[in-house]
């Protein structure tokens, strides 16, 4: 005779799922208890000090300070979410042009580290330790103090062939002015695009035909420069403006100011060393054994390097990139300390100084970072499932 | 033996360096060109920086204001203890190689160099000099020391001095009563390098527990709990340190009840370096838990152990040393961003530096100076990094592969 094993059911204070409820539950209420008392203190304070309420009503007002560079039309009259947008996007034109800057410098000197030739491994080595070691606000006040701001003045100012004049105001370099054909311009473009994609995809699948190589890169780019080198001559969308002396000022081209040079200069130097160390890991990642199988499939040392070496070192290269790169974009935000106009600035800076708004300010300031940091981790995460090993 | 056996003799080889200089510099005419190319680059770099460093530079700046760029306005007769904080970390780097690196004498030997060789520079005081060789000879008996001490112990002996060693600094720079050897240094004296590492240190130490936490919460099989801790990890990964400084700064006093006293502006910026150092560290602790095999806890479980036990005696103690490469560069990123606590009016490194240049008499030093800051940061660093590659190295060796 078997009796029947029925468990006994634990009591309440035993039972490991009403036990994780508990826990769950008490430790939601002290979080939303605090942030209630957070916000209750903070709420009681800003009336009692400054006798203002929690609002966003105050970005729609007149901003009534000038920010010296910008992307779209903005004067004093112009809102604080205006002054904001300016901000962003001065942000986002210093972060895109450091990251290319600092990817063409990392591969560069990552490559370099690998090289068999031993005086050119030890320099890339040196400028990989220095520039890891130092504090990024050193170097970008370094730059500014002690490198730009320190060039001679625009009487004395270096001219290169071009024009370019190298000042203490800048650098001001002949410039593309749109014209009234430009937007038809950016239609060719498109036009262009489209068509390359065509050639490229329709050489694909030849490819996969015939099991020749096709060269559709080649041929892709070489149609879409094609038409767009057509489309330009065709429609003149830009006039090339040269920049002058006049007097105390410079006219025409276009200035970069010591400001963005020095904070460019300290973002794309910094990341790069960053940069440098990924891609030689990533490099170095790589079986021996790989390379050792394309020589005796015979291929040469640039099919080797572009079919085998390097699709498998992007894979681990790309992924600390990207972080590399969220980290310049955060980065940028040091410019503050030298008054290049960026985001961080406008908005922690400026727009507090004047509105003295710190919590509303704070939190457009976290959510933008946040988007940034966001928008980065999609494109990673995208990018890592079309690379994904298929395992077998 | 007859001598008219005709003698052998090796063709006159190349000279060494020759034959080093062909194999590793001009190997074909491609190397021989990169050669010449890497040297011109040097030239350029190098010669302009050369000659200002010899003929135009004014040290002397650096000279007149080394114990400022230094300690900051921390008083002059409570310098001492600056020293003394010095030497305890001395011995704990000392006794951590005794401890973890048998054979650790020539890294320590590097490490030790490192005061002998700042006490040989030319613009320090004589008691400067004494101290620096003092710290130095800490450094060396207390490796010797540990050594002799019984080593089933150690561990545990220079655990416990690491883990008192920031308290006891602090309260040691700090100070207790109004007067006398001990007497209070306001925390808004504390300046230069001193407020830099001791901004970082605490930084780590501080947010040590909570990383913990944050890192078992994201493992967490509780909903609720895991969510509140990625949020956090994320939020704070995502916004850059020095909106967390300003916000701490600005707002802090506004987060907290009416008529809260003030708080110092040490501690504000501490907060604030805290809790996004937490979050840095949870996620570091989040790769070492996950390089722990899944074997280990079975174990734990076959051992009757429960969680907590399983987690404290078996699975941290070894995810938290798989990790101390990690927590040394996290150091050290902290360490260069103490830098920023100078834009939200800390008188650290680069704050000093301001209210240096803005004395008439050193206008236009620029260079000098944050080419001494960019030095000091860049020795230290190297000098951590060093120390961690050869400890770790060490810790290692004696370590069974744990993912056979």
């Amino acid at each position: 005779m078997t009796v029947p094993y029925t468990p006994a059911r634990p009591p309440f204070w035993r039972n490991e799922k009403i036990l994780a409820w508990i826990s769950q539950i008490a430790v939601l209420t002290a979080v939303a208890g605090l942030g209630y008392f957070l916000w209750r203190n903070m709420i009681t304070e800003l009336r009692l000090q400054r006798d203002v309420s929690f609002t966003f009503s105050w970005l729609g007002s007149v901003a009534g300070f000038d920010i010296g560079e910008r992307l779209i039309p903005y004067d004093n009259t112009s809102s604080y979410a205006r002054a904001m947008a300016v901000g962003i996007l001065n942000t986002l034109q210093v972060s895109v042009v450091g990251i290319a800057i600092a990817t063409v410098l990392g591969v560069f000197w990552g490559l370099a580290r690998l090289s068999p030739n031993y005086l050119i491994q030890r320099l890339a080595t040196l400028y990989i330790e220095i520039f890891r070691n130092i504090p990024l606000l050193v170097l970008l006040i370094f730059w500014y103090q002690g490198l730009f701001l320190t060039l001679p003045g625009l009487n004395a100012a270096v001219v290169l062939p071009g024009p370019v004049f190298i000042s203490v105001r800048g650098m001001a370099v002949p410039w593309g002015e749109p014209t009234a054909s430009w937007p038809a311009f950016l239609v060719v473009l498109g036009a262009a695009l489209i068509l390359a994609i065509a050639v490229f995809v329709s050489l694909q699948i030849r490819q996969e035909r015939t099991g020749q190589t096709a060269f559709k890169t080649l041929w892709g780019l070489a149609a879409f420069l094609a038409v767009a080198v057509l489309g330009g001559l065709w429609l003149q969308p830009l006039t090339l403006s040269q920049p002058y002396k006049e007097g105390l000022r410079i006219q025409g081209g276009y200035i970069f100011s010591p400001e963005f040079l020095s904070i460019l200069s300290a973002l794309s130097i910094y990341s790069s060393a960053y940069i440098a160390e990924n891609v030689r890991g990533g490099i170095q990642s790589v079986d021996r054994g790989q390379l050792e199988a394309t020589s005796s499939l015979g291929l040469t040392r640039l099919q080797a390097m572009r079919l085998v070496v390097l699709p498998q070192a992007m894979r681990v290269i790309i992924p600390p990139l990207v972080s590399n790169y969220l980290g310049l974009i955060k980065n940028s935000s040091l410019a503050v300390a030298i008054g290049y106009p960026e985001f961080f600035h406008v908005a922690a800076k400026t727009t507090l100084n004047q509105t003295g708004r710190a919590v509303e300010i704070f939190l457009i300031v976290m959510g933008v970072y946040l988007l940034f940091s966001l928008v980065t981790s999609l494109i990673l995460n995208l990018y890592n499932r079309w690379v994904q090993i298929v395992e077998r | 033996m007859s001598s008219t056996a005709p003698s052998l003799s090796l063709p006159a080889a190349r000279p060494r360096w020759l034959a080093w200089l062909r194999g590793n510099l001009f190997k074909s005419v491609w190397d021989a060109l990169f050669t010449a190319l890497a040297l011109i680059f040097a030239g350029i770099v190098l010669w302009p920086v050369l000659t200002w460093a010899i003929q135009e530079a004014r040290w002397e700046v650096l000279s007149a204001n080394l114990n400022l760029l230094l300690r900051g306005r921390y008083p002059a007769e409570a310098a001492w203890r600056v020293w003394a904080v010095l030497s305890l970390i001395a011995v704990a780097s000392g006794l951590s190689f005794a401890t973890w690196g048998r054979k650790a004498a020539t890294a320590l030997a590097v490490i030790a160099c490192l005061p002998l060789a700042l006490a040989l520079l030319p613009f320090l005081s004589l008691p400067a000099r004494l101290a620096l060789l003092l710290v130095s000879a800490l450094t060396g008996a207390s490796f010797f020391l540990g050594r002799l001490g019984p080593p089933a112990y150690m561990p545990q002996i220079t655990t416990s001095f690491i883990v008192l060693l920031l308290p006891l600094g602090i309260v040691l720079l700090r100070g207790f009563g109004a007067a006398g050897g001990f007497a209070v240094a306001p925390t808004r004296l504390w300046g230069g390098l001193l407020l830099s590492v001791i901004l970082a240190a605490s930084g780590i130490v501080f947010s040590y527990p909570l990383g913990i936490l944050l890192a078992l919460g994201r493992r967490s099989k509780l909903p609720v709990l895991r969510l509140l801790c990625i949020l956090y990890i994320e939020f704070i990964r995502g916004v850059p340190l020095i909106s967390l400084l300003f916000m701490s700064v600005t707002m802090l006093q506004l987060f907290l009840p009416a008529g809260f006293p003030q708080i110092e502006g040490i501690i504000r910026v501490g907060v604030a370096i805290t809790l996004f150092s937490a979050a840095y560290g949870a996620e570091n602790l989040r790769g070492g838990l996950a390089a722990i095999p899944k074997g280990q806890y079975e174990a734990t479980w076959a051992l009757g152990l429960n969680q907590f036990q399983s987690m404290t005696f078996v699975i941290l103690p070894q995810a938290l040393k798989t990790i101390i490469p990690v927590t040394v560069s996290q150091f050290i990123f902290l360490f260069k961003d103490t830098t920023l606590v100078s834009l939200v009016g800390l008188l650290d490194l680069l704050g000093i530096a301001r209210s240096v240049l803005s004395n008439p008499e050193w206008l236009g030093t620029h260079r000098e100076i944050y080419f001494f800051i960019g030095a000091v940061f860049w020795i230290l660093n190297y000098w951590f990094s060093f120390g961690s590659r050869k400890l770790e190295r060490k810790l290692n060796a004696g370590q069974r592969n744990l993912t056979h």
